[in-house]
């Protein structure tokens, strides 16, 4: 364990990338309770001293806003993370354990979900919720919607260890199925469920922008994310007038989000795979 | 008839996939074997010996004809594992990487029925430690991938020392050691044997090793055991035309290997 951190710092990739994530949590989680401010601007001022990165249609300043959306976008991505990756994990141990018939219909399942164009589900579920629709709402949908990728690449996985002889002797040990999944089979696909994780949240959050930029992400008090920023200023058209402060600084934190998840996911697959270590 | 065989197989056949696919990894084979035998089973490379060995111990089932242990069919395999034990091929893919040796032999206890309590089973891992030459205190603390190919074998048998099965199962125990520490399991085969009075099925590719030490070989080809018969029968009058290349195979010190 020790071993495999030292590596990981040695690793550039992974201190950009955990230095980037470690900043964006935390403004993503203290950053609104400590830069608090009043919407008490002009329409769409241009950074100031007093408004850093200006202000939006209301007159609010635009670095609570950012803030506020990025602890909200990372709240959706973890969410969905989460979500997409549990599903994903249970359906593709259980799958790739059992074999056989259980196999087979898990397997239908998990592609007849990725046939279905998850994107399209999302933007009909979201336009058919007209009212109320929540960050939370929002963080299951894309969960539900992605988790067939995970399924895929841990149930390969799975199916290599089923095989294996310290599977057979666990039987012999007296071994449940359960016991057997969680303690014999998990363990050796830890690592690899983790960076599978990784990038569900950064899909989770750009999902999560790509609808909120089309105008069917979350409504209501408190649920500005980084794409409902986007959407409010495209709607604004705050392009075609040169109101670059509402656009830009969102698009570059989520940029620099999932670049650093990116980073992270990337540093780590050089270390748990003994082939790519240096 | 009355029947005092451990295990009895009739006309027992093991097919995998299906359609064009289905191959067939155990063909028509009947056979007994007594209480208190070592059975040799030997063959090359594929010819089911290892499916066959699955199937005594309850991993696989036969897909037709009758297996009887004790001459009952295996319903429930728990009870089967509570008697039938194995020591498998490969030491170092047997152990689970994540948990440490000492916990995983254990672990093993789980399978009886009649668990004994904790200070036992702590006694009886370190006594069967001993019996495999292997001081309790030098595996303290160690996790699989830091003891070598040899003492990952022994730790299987060791497991074997600790639960005390009635029937242990050695599928190939010896393939991925050197020359020292086979002689070294076979001696440990031999105790278990006297010590315990078990009975083995060894199962192997190596008909010199099956002569010294069993009480009967069967010889597989094919999925099928073309040849069953004391070792002395086996090796010096051999019947089947596979027999004789098995025999031929046999190292020889004296032959030239390489034809010039």
């Amino acid at each position: 364990m020790f071993k495999l951190l030292k590596n990981l710092i040695k690793e550039p990739m992974f201190v950009i990338g955990s230095f980037l994530f470690l900043v964006t949590i935390f403004a993503g989680l203290f950053g609104p309770y400590i830069y608090t401010a009043v919407a008490d601007g002009m329409s769409y001022e241009s950074p100031s001293s007093q408004y850093w990165l200006g202000t939006d249609n209301l007159g609010q300043d635009y670095v609570a806003l950012v803030l506020r959306g990025l602890q909200n976008s990372l709240y959706v991505g973890f969410t969905a993370g989460i979500i997409a990756t549990t599903i994903g994990t249970l359906v593709g141990l259980f799958a790739g354990f059992k074999g056989g018939i259980v196999d087979d219909i898990l397997n239908m399942f998990t592609n007849l979900f990725i046939v279905i164009p998850s994107f399209v589900v999302l933007v009909l579920v979201s336009a058919s919720w007209p009212e109320g629709r929540s960050l939370t709402l929002i963080a299951v949908l894309i969960g539900v919607t992605t988790w067939p990728w995970t399924a895929r690449s841990v149930r390969a996985q799975a199916t290599s260890l089923r095989g294996r002889d310290h599977i057979a002797l666990a039987r012999i040990n007296g071994a449940s199925n359960l016991q057997i999944i969680f303690k014999h089979i998990l363990p050796y696909l830890a690592s690899y469920v983790f960076m599978v994780f990784i990038m569900q949240v950064a899909s989770g959050i750009l999902s999560e922008s790509a609808i909120s930029m089309i105008g069917l992400g979350p409504i209501g008090e408190g649920s500005t994310s980084l794409g409902v920023i986007l959407n409010t200023a495209k709607n604004n058209s705050a392009i075609t007038y040169g109101y670059w402060w509402g656009i830009f600084p969102a698009a570059i934190v989520i940029t620099i989000i999932v670049f650093a998840l990116y980073l992270l996911n990337n540093s780590m697959e050089g270390v748990f795979n003994p082939r790519l270590r240096k | 008839m009355p029947n005092d065989a451990i295990f009895s197989a009739k006309n027992i056949s093991k097919f995998f996939g299906y359609g064009k696919k289905r191959v067939c990894a155990v063909n028509d084979v009947s056979f007994d074997i007594a209480d208190g035998e070592i059975v040799s089973i030997v063959g090359g490379s594929g010819c089911g010996k290892s499916v066959l060995a699955k199937i005594m111990l309850g991993l696989y089932s036969a897909d037709q004809g009758d297996f009887l242990y004790k001459n009952k069919p295996i319903t429930n395999t728990r009870d089967h594992w509570n008697e039938v034990q194995s020591v498998f091929q490969d030491p170092f893919g047997c152990f689970n990487q994540f948990f440490s040796i000492r916990t995983q032999l254990k672990d093993a206890f789980g399978i009886l029925k009649n668990r004994p309590s904790s200070q036992e089973i702590d006694q009886r891992v370190d006594e069967a430690l001993l019996a495999v030459n292997v001081k309790p205190a030098d595996i303290e603390g160690k996790y699989p991938f830091e003891l070598s190919g040899g003492q990952m074998q022994r730790m299987l048998l060791a497991r074997i020392f600790a639960l005390k099965p009635k029937v242990l199962i050695a599928d190939e125990p010896t393939s991925m050691v050197d020359a020292c520490v086979r002689a070294n399991i076979l001696d440990y085969l031999m105790k278990l044997k006297a010590v315990l009075s078990m009975t083995i099925v060894f199962v192997t590719h190596d008909i010199g090793l099956a002569y010294y030490v069993s009480d009967r070989i069967f010889i597989m080809h094919e999925a099928q055991i073309v040849e069953a018969g004391k070792p002395e029968e086996v090796t010096q009058n051999p019947k089947s035309p596979h027999t004789i290349r098995l025999l031929e195979d046999i190292p020889d010190i004296n032959r030239e290997w390489i034809k010039k």
